[in-house]
């Protein structure tokens, strides 16, 4: 229940930031639509922890200031390599464990290691991602487990204790 | 004034990343390292640029739209990112490396993989 009034207000922020209209018929209309959609969604079945995960709380925007960061890094290190004339790169593949306990802290912490530029997450094998890092440098500090523990603390501050994934 | 200084330094900056991303898909070896080059101009450059057009915008709606084009871009494109790399792999294509770490043949880290 809490989830669906949760979604109905998000939707309805969305729609006056997209739309910018504030007269009383407009306004009436947008709530009607995001009424709407939220009974679909509700007889649909899929607001969910995964499809609305607000059990993340101030967790996610913390993990995602740090994340912001590390891409900012990342980012440096990319382009000093690229710029530099011998081109130093040690392309390297390897597995790292996935500390996560639900699907959608595996997909924050793969899609977190694909956004950071000089790691992609080329394949997930049950709890561990195959990755290809453009230097081993860069792996080695992927292999330190730093961003797999901050993914899981933000997964695991929940407070109402939401369903595994695992279905 | 001072918006449209820091609106330039955002543009400049951003549009320079997107340069060296292209240097980078040009000058690096293969599908998987040109991915990493590709990366660069999908966050970073793509942030400054956006944020360079909202010192433009102000306080409007349209930031907030260029805001929401931000959070979309990195909710979409580590997927396409995956979704390449694993096309690529599953077609075959070896990647060039200088170092493997993965353990041998195809098994998992508990029975004796590398680290």
């Amino acid at each position: 229940m809490i989830r669906s009034i949760g979604l109905a207000v998000v939707l309805f922020a969305f729609w006056l930031l997209l739309s910018g209209h504030f007269s009383p018929l407009l306004i009436g209309l947008g709530i009607g639509s995001c009424v709407l959609v939220v009974y679909i969604t509700h007889r649909m079945n899929v607001i969910d922890h995964e499809g609305f995960p607000i059990h993340l709380g101030f967790a996610a925007p913390t993990y995602l200031l740090w994340l912001g960061w590390e891409i900012v890094k990342a980012n440096v290190d990319v382009v000093r390599i690229i710029l530099t004339p011998s081109l130093p790169i040690s392309p390297t593949m390897f597995r790292v464990r996935a500390s996560q306990k639900s699907e959608l802290g595996h997909v924050v912490y793969a899609n977190s290691i694909t956004l950071t530029p000089g790691t992609v997450t080329v394949d997930i094998i049950d709890d561990e991602f195959e990755v290809h890092a453009l230097t081993s440098g860069a792996a080695d500090e992927l292999q330190g487990g730093l961003m797999d523990r901050m993914a899981s603390r933000m997964e695991g501050n929940r407070e109402n204790g939401a369903p595994e994934a695992k279905t | 004034m001072a918006a449209d200084i820091a609106s330039w330094i955002f543009i400049l900056a951003g549009s320079f990343l997107v340069i060296v991303g292209g240097i980078g898909i040009l000058r690096l070896p293969d599908v998987y390292t040109r991915m990493h080059a590709a990366g660069v101009t999908d966050t970073l450059a793509t942030f400054l640029l956006v944020v360079g057009m909202a010192f433009q915008a102000g306080f409007t709606l349209v930031t907030a739209k260029l805001l929401l084009i931000v959070v979309f871009t990195f909710f979409a494109s580590p997927t396409a990112s995956h979704a390449l790399a694993q096309a690529a792999l599953a077609s075959g294509l070896k990647p060039r490396l200088a170092e493997d770490r993965r353990p041998k043949d195809g098994k998992s880290l508990d029975d004796g993989g590398a680290e």
